[in-house]
């Protein structure tokens, strides 16, 4: 490859950018109309304008991308997060128009994409699985399936993500009402209405696995980070290594997941999300068939610049060729993301960057998303910038990302750093204790 | 019947994916009327007060700022 379309806005295109120009190749940038001022689009070699409007009109908009990369003669697209990252359809597009899609094969964004199908196929591997019912079509399929299960139990549609659609049950009278709420939302959400029901965990912890592999059968799973720290189902705070596991159950995990993924024939980059439960131990909720937001944890602590890893691989190169022999985790990192929202309601807050100040401190990584001067809109997602630090071990860490955060000066729009700061002075997170709300 | 009015207002600028009430039905308090869309957010809009809805001030599509009137409503 020589050139590549950032299929994203940002703060992950900022980073694949950077990404690309260290490998020596080409940026392409796309560009709404609204986001014209980012700081993204002056950072690559050329931008392309997508017009106006919403994502639908612009980073959704599959012909204008297509078009875009062809006229700027780009022989790899890449997805970042979000937006057409887990579009399997697009991906196929992309690689018939003899592009490189910088991402898993499109067979793999599609069949892991649906939860249940995921399950389905990965539970004959050796993947370890909580206990749950197959795909309910009624509310009597409901009640059977709660009735062999037991109570409490997680109503989830099959093809969602961030939570939406999802109804705990822990009375046998809440079933009609989460089956009705539940297919109501799902139908709306995703189009289709496939629910399943799973076993609740008492103290779920949200533990997931970085998994590197090239197109030859090769895989590493490069640990684990704890993200936990939810708020309405979206991650706020990420660290690695996760602590306060059996490090022979981790260590058994890393092994594991490289072998399953390396004997289905994975590709490219992936995270396995997994749930832990001190009694019930690790179970499997979904594989991300791309770069994760919070990859930048895992690149603190092992050395590892998962992005240029991403591309590389995605243009053939062998992992041993990518990856040291031996990747450690060193120290420990702790991501903050900053929202513009209300941090006591979470609602969105829009306005025009007055102050956007970020630190410069040692140990501290800024992706930033914005500069000063910058308008927030309601169009897009709400993350204004992520927070990285690395430090020896985990209280150094907090207490560095407490002093980036009080150097942190955002104005014009409300964030969510109070919350943020919050959490990280509660004695819950020091003590390590804390658990993912209602998974 | 009181004569009384209120406004219903939008927490946050967004696009109004929905309104689910209809001109002129009686809504109880904190009953969702609409759902305005930010950030990727479904954001619910709870009349503050039962009453009966008069008048929507817009309708679905429309962007709204932070603020803005949704609709009006007749004190119950």
């Amino acid at each position: 490859m020589k050139t590549v379309l950032v299929a994203n806005r940002g703060a992950v295109a900022s980073r694949v950018i950077r990404a690309l120009r260290k490998l020596g190749l080409r940026s392409v940038a796309v560009y709404s109309q609204a986001d014209a001022e980012l700081p993204y689009v002056a950072e690559a070699d050329v931008a392309v304008a997508l017009g106006a409007g919403g994502a639908r009109d612009t980073y959704l908009n599959q012909d204008a991308l297509l078009q875009a990369a062809l006229a700027q003669q780009c022989d790899g697209v890449h997805p970042g997060y979000g937006f057409l990252s887990e579009n399997a359809g697009f991906a196929r597009r992309v690689e018939e128009a003899g592009l490189v899609f910088i991402g898993p094969s499109p067979r793999w964004i599609a069949l892991l994409g649906d939860k249940i199908q995921a399950r389905d196929y990965l539970a004959p591997f050796g993947m370890p699985m909580l206990p749950s019912s197959t795909e309910l079509h009624s509310v009597d399929d409901l009640r059977a399936a709660v009735a062999q299960l037991g109570l409490p139990v997680l109503l989830k549609p099959s093809g969602g993500g961030g939570g939406i659609g999802m109804s705990p049950i822990h009375r046998e009278d809440e079933i009609e009402s989460a089956w009705t709420r539940s297919a109501s939302v799902t139908a709306k959400a995703f189009g289709n209405g496939g629910l399943y029901v799973e076993k609740l965990a008492a103290r779920p912890r949200h533990i997931e696995f970085q998994i590197l592999a090239d197109r030859f059968g090769n895989v590493r799973c490069l640990f684990e980070r704890d993200c936990s720290v939810q708020r309405r189902r979206q991650k706020v705070v990420e660290e690695s290594p996760a602590g306060r596991l059996p490090a022979d159950a981790v260590k058994a995990l890393v092994a594991r997941l490289e072998d399953i993924f390396a004997r289905i024939g994975y590709d490219v980059i992936g995270t396995v999300e997994m749930l832990y439960d001190d009694e019930m131990g690790f179970s499997f909720l979904e594989v991300n068939t791309r770069l994760q937001v919070e990859h930048a944890v895992t690149e603190e602590v092992t050395g590892v610049d998962l992005v240029a890893a991403q591309i590389l691989l995605a243009g053939g190169a062998r992992l041993d060729a990518v990856l040291a022999d031996a990747v450690q985790q060193q120290g420990h990192a702790i991501e903050a993301r900053i929202y513009a929202e209300d941090p006591v309601r979470f609602y969105p807050s829009c306005g025009t960057l007055q102050r956007y100040r970020l630190p410069q401190m040692p140990g501290v990584r800024i992706e930033a998303a914005y500069r000063e001067g910058n308008q927030v809109t309601p169009l897009y997602d709400p993350m204004l910038a992520k927070i990285i630090v690395h430090a020896d071990d985990r209280p150094t860490a907090i207490a560095r990302l407490q002093a980036a955060l009080a150097q942190t000066c955002i104005e014009g729009v409300k964030t969510n750093i109070p919350f943020v700061l919050a959490t990280l002075a509660h004695d819950d997170f020091l003590a390590h204790r804390h658990y993912t709300n209602k998974h | 019947m009181s004569s009384q009015t209120f406004s219903l207002l939008s927490p946050v600028s967004g696009t109004v994916l929905r309104l689910e009430a209809d001109a002129g039905q009686t809504v109880a308090d904190d009953d969702v009327v609409a759902i305005v869309e930010s950030m990727k957010m479904e954001i619910p809009v709870e009349a503050e007060r039962a009453g009966a809805l008069l008048e929507w001030r817009v309708k679905e599509g429309d962007a709204v700022e932070e603020g803005a009137v949704i609709a009006v409503l007749r004190l119950a």
